[in-house]
């Protein structure tokens, strides 16, 4: 465990030096306020609070950046590292190869989720401190911080694989771009055409459900935009149909299992690659 | 002595066989080396020197055979106690750019259990302590390779594998370069050197262990390889005019010199019969690359 923390304190620094904190934290704090301030001008009048328009306008956004930002962090964690030399070094140490994996991923995950909190938490606040704001929303805030941390973490457990999968980081690269477009963009569509094209002969509910839960960025949507009703009413199109059938702890369960799958896997694919 | 192993094989190779898909990179090489012993490893690129020192220190598995480091399997996980007294410098070692060089070796100190009160000592001693706040990604090849060096010289290691340690060092850092690694060696830790100047290893090392694709060729020390090579030294003199007929067998060199091989036996007879005229004696002994070309030769 010793190895793991000094192998994450590494990684942290790292990330403080090149600036990727800063920069990370920077552009989730400058977008979290745009979308607060602007997001909500238009709900003044409404019941409804600034904040949870906010939600519903962050995790939009989450689900676009965080897999982008998680995946840039991790591509080249372990391809990277052997590449340049820098993992022979390393396990000529005392280190076991799960521990370089875990190591580097609470280091990556720290950075996100410091970012996260620290960049979302600071609009959070702007909004209260501005006086439009219903504090019911808060818990639901505060909720969709913790998963869009969770689903950085899914994101860069995906990177890791990826990286122990290839033999170089320009494959690396180009393959985490291709998973980031298919489950962020391409997958949503094709189940959107599959759907309007079947017109319900086929499509069951519950299998809807599954499809939906392949997809981890469509799991953080429903947990995000169906399970807190104040929240939901903004949702509009997500909170349809699917939502029904699959309750928060499922929804939870399935996020965990989209980042311990992948973590396992590189881990795995890691202990038996030449270095 | 420091260890009590002296004397005691620390690493040993037996029958150890690598290929690389159907390449053969290490061909059933047997190697020994004890504690308080110095070997140089040498051979071209590509000979095999790098997969012999990764598989001794568990980074790569032998296709067949078995490597035995302190004790242990390098390979094995138990091998983390055997990994704590070991000391590597990887082939142009790379570091972290944007740590300090303190900050890279606090970090390889934690990681081998290592208290870091001792890092500054280490930095002074490889001769970059006035750097060490300095980023690593600003040092030059010659200053990463001290660093490099002082992080195998973490904690005191019982072996010490250096992979091609002198490449980037200029004269002087390689005169104190050689001074660590006496120290150490007369601490009693095993120190392997691979290198592909087998010139430079000359005075250094104890034992020599040639390698040639994939196949260890020569194992001993410098005076035993001379000797197996069979190249005989040569006597080279200037002679006065009138005295050139008497040396029929000789040669002559392009500058007008005469010059013989003979067996080492025979060196001072021959010279006891030199004319008193003669002029700029010499005595040539095959140079270590000399050698090594022999050896090259022999084993295609």
């Amino acid at each position: 465990m010793r190895q793991v923390f000094i192998i994450m304190g590494k990684e942290w620094r790292d990330g403080m030096r090149n600036r990727w904190v800063l920069a990370t934290t920077a552009l989730l704090a400058a977008l979290a306020l745009t979308l607060a301030f602007l997001g909500s001008a238009p709900t003044g009048a409404v019941k409804t609070g600034a904040l949870a328009v906010t939600i519903v306008s962050l995790s939009s956004l989450t689900i676009f950046l965080i897999p982008l930002i998680a995946l840039l962090l991790s591509y080249d964690a372990i391809v990277g590292e052997i590449d340049r030399g820098t993992m022979a070094l390393l396990l000529s140490y005392p280190v076991a190869r799960w521990q370089v994996v875990f190591g580097k991923f609470f280091g990556h995950l720290a950075i996100l989720g410091f970012a996260t909190v620290i960049g979302y938490g600071f609009a959070g606040l702007a909004l209260q401190l501005a006086g439009n704001d219903n504090s019911d929303a808060w818990s639901a805030f505060v909720f969709m911080i913790g998963t869009s941390a969770l689903l950085g973490g899914v994101f860069i457990a995906i990177g890791y694989f990826i990286s122990a999968l290839v033999r170089d980081r320009g494959t690396a690269g180009g393959i985490a771009i291709g998973v980031w477009l298919f489950f962020v963009l391409l997958y949503d569509m094709a189940l959107l055409g599959g759907l309007v094209v079947d017109q319900g002969r086929n499509v069951t509910p519950q299998m809807l459900n599954v499809l939906l839960l392949l997809n981890p960025a469509d799991v953080y949507r429903l947990l995000n935009l169906t399970t807190s009703n104040d929240v939901s009413g903004f949702a509009g199109v997500a909170g349809l149909g699917a939502g029904a059938g699959l309750g928060p702890w499922t929804l939870m369960g399935a996020l965990a299992a989209w980042m311990v799958a992948p973590l396992a896997a590189s881990v795995a694919l890691f202990a038996r690659r030449q270095v | 002595m420091r260890h009590e192993f002296v004397n005691r094989d620390t690493i040993v190779l037996r029958a150890v066989t690598r290929l690389y898909g159907r390449q053969l990179a290490v061909d059933a090489v047997d190697l020994n080396l004890r504690a308080g012993e110095c070997v140089g490893l040498v051979g071209h690129n590509g000979a095999g020197k790098s997969t012999m020192i990764k598989m001794m220190l568990g980074l790569i598995r032998p296709t067949r055979g078995s490597v035995q480091v302190l004790g242990e399997d390098p390979s094995a996980g138990a091998a983390a106690a055997a990994r704590r007294e070991l000391g590597y410098l990887p082939e142009n070692v790379a570091l972290h750019p944007s740590l300090t060089g303190a900050e890279t070796l606090a970090f390889y100190a934690r990681l081998k259990g290592q208290p870091v009160a001792g890092n500054k000592a280490l930095l002074e001693r490889v001769g970059i302590a006035a750097a060490a706040d300095r980023r690593v990604g600003t040092y030059s090849k010659g200053m990463r390779q001290r660093l490099g060096l002082a992080q195998a010289l973490l904690g005191n290691p019982r072996a010490l594998l250096l992979d091609e340690p002198t490449t980037g060092l200029d004269p002087a850092l390689r005169q104190s370069f050689y001074e660590i690694v006496g120290e150490l060696r007369r601490d009693g830790a095993t120190i392997l050197l691979s290198s592909h100047a087998l010139a430079e290893l000359e005075g250094q090392v104890d034992r020599v262990v040639v390698m040639n694709r994939g196949r260890k060729v020569a194992d001993g020390g410098i005076a035993e390889l001379r000797s197996l090579a069979a190249i005989q030294p040569r006597i080279r003199f200037r002679a006065d005019g009138a005295e050139i007929d008497k040396f029929a067998g000789w040669a002559s060199t392009p500058d007008g010199r005469l010059e013989r091989a003979c067996a080492e036996d025979e060196v001072a007879a021959i010279l006891r019969e030199l004319p008193k005229s003669a002029r700029q004696i010499e005595i040539l002994r095959p140079t270590l690359d000399e050698l090594y070309a022999q050896f090259q030769k022999g084993a295609e």
